[in-house]
C-alpha cells in the first residue's frame, strides 16, 4: 500500500478542488496526442486529428478528457486504496483496449505540464512531488492487471 | 526530427528567458531532486539544500548549455560533443534516456507554470522534441 505524508495528501487534494476536469481533461489528453502523435492509434474512430488545431478543437477528444480525468478524480478521493479503485479499469486497458501501460506515464507527465501551465507558481516544487508521486502511483495500478 | 517550425518556436521561447536562465536551472534541477530522489545520487559532493550556491551554479551551466544547443540546432552532434563525451566516459549518468527525462519534465514544468498558456502544445511538443534530441545526442558514446 502506498504511503502517503499529510503534508502530500493537502498538496493533491487541494489542488484537485480547484481543477476545472472538463477543461484540464481536454486540454492533457490533446497534448497527448499533439506531443506523442503515435498515441493516436488509438484513438481512430475520433475522426479529424490530422493538427494541434483539428485535435484540440476535436469534441470526442475534448469528452473523452473529461472522462479520463473525472476517472483520476477517483484516485484523489481513495488515495489510499487506488490499485483497488483501478482494478477494473486495468483489465479493460489490457484486455479490450490493449493499451502499452507505457502510455499512462505519458499522460500522467502530460497532466503534471498542463497543471503546471495553468497554475503557475503554486505548482510548487512540493506540489509537484507530490502529483508526480501521484501519476506514478496511478499509472502503476492501471498497469497492475495486465497479463 | 525538428522541424523548422519547432526550430523557431524553440528559440522564441528560449528568447523569453533572458536573464532568468540562472533561476530556471536552478528551480528545474531543484524540482528534479524533490521529485526524483535517485537523481541525487550523483551530486553525493553537493550540498542539495534549497537555493545552494552550487545548486545555483550548475542549473546556470545547464541552462547555458541547452541555451548554446538551442543557438545550433541545426547542429546539435557537434555542439554538445564535448558534453556527450564528458557524460559518456566521465559522468556516466544512467543513460541520458531515463535520467534526461526527469530534467526534461521538470525543466518543462518551470518553463509551462512560468509562460502559461504560451507554453502551448505545439511549445511543448517542440521542447520536448529538442530535450529528446539532446539526450540521444549525449548518449551517443556511452558504448
Amino acid at each position: 500500500m502506498v504511503h502517503w505524508s499529510a503534508e502530500e495528501k493537502q498538496l493533491i487534494t487541494g489542488l484537485w478542488g480547484k481543477v476545472n476536469v472538463a477543461e484540464c481533461g481536454a486540454e492533457a489528453l490533446a497534448r497527448l496526442l499533439i506531443v506523442y502523435p503515435w498515441t493516436q492509434r488509438f484513438f481512430a474512430a475520433f475522426g479529424n486529428l490530422s493538427s494541434p488545431t483539428a485535435v484540440i478543437g476535436n469534441p470526442k477528444v475534448q469528452a473523452h478528457g473529461k472522462k479520463v480525468l473525472s476517472s483520476f478524480g477517483e484516485a484523489v478521493k481513495n488515495l489510499d486504496n487506488i490499485k483497488q479503485c483501478f482494478a477494473q479499469l486495468s483489465k479493460l486497458h489490457c484486455d479490450k483496449l490493449h493499451v502499452d501501460p507505457e502510455n499512462f506515464r505519458l499522460l500522467g507527465d502530460i497532466l503534471i505540464i498542463v497543471l503546471a501551465a495553468n497554475y503557475g507558481k503554486e505548482f510548487s516544487p512540493a506540489c509537484q512531488a507530490a502529483w508526480q508521486k501521484m501519476v506514478r502511483v496511478v499509472a502503476h495500478a492501471l498497469g497492475h492487471e495486465y497479463h | 526530427m525538428l522541424t523548422a517550425e519547432d526550430k523557431k518556436l524553440i528559440q522564441h521561447i528560449w528568447g523569453k528567458l533572458s536573464g532568468a536562465e540562472e533561476e530556471v536551472g536552478a528551480e528545474a534541477l531543484w524540482r528534479m531532486f524533490h521529485s526524483y530522489p535517485p537523481t541525487k545520487t550523483y551530486f553525493p559532493h553537493f550540498d542539495l539544500s534549497q537555493g545552494s550556491d552550487q545548486i545555483r551554479g550548475h542549473g546556470q551551466k545547464v541552462v547555458a548549455a541547452l541555451g548554446n544547443a538551442i543557438k545550433n540546432l541545426d547542429n546539435l552532434s557537434q555542439a554538445l560533443s564535448e558534453l556527450s563525451n564528458l557524460h559518456a566516459y566521465n559522468l556516466r549518468v544512467d543513460p541520458p534516456r531515463f535520467s534526461l527525462q526527469f530534467l526534461s519534465q521538470c525543466l518543462q514544468v518551470v518553463l509551462a507554470s512560468r509562460l502559461g498558456k504560451e507554453y502551448s502544445p505545439e511549445v511543448h511538443s517542440a521542447i520536448d522534441k529538442f530535450m529528446s534530441a539532446v539526450a540521444a545526442v549525449l548518449a551517443e558514446k556511452y558504448r
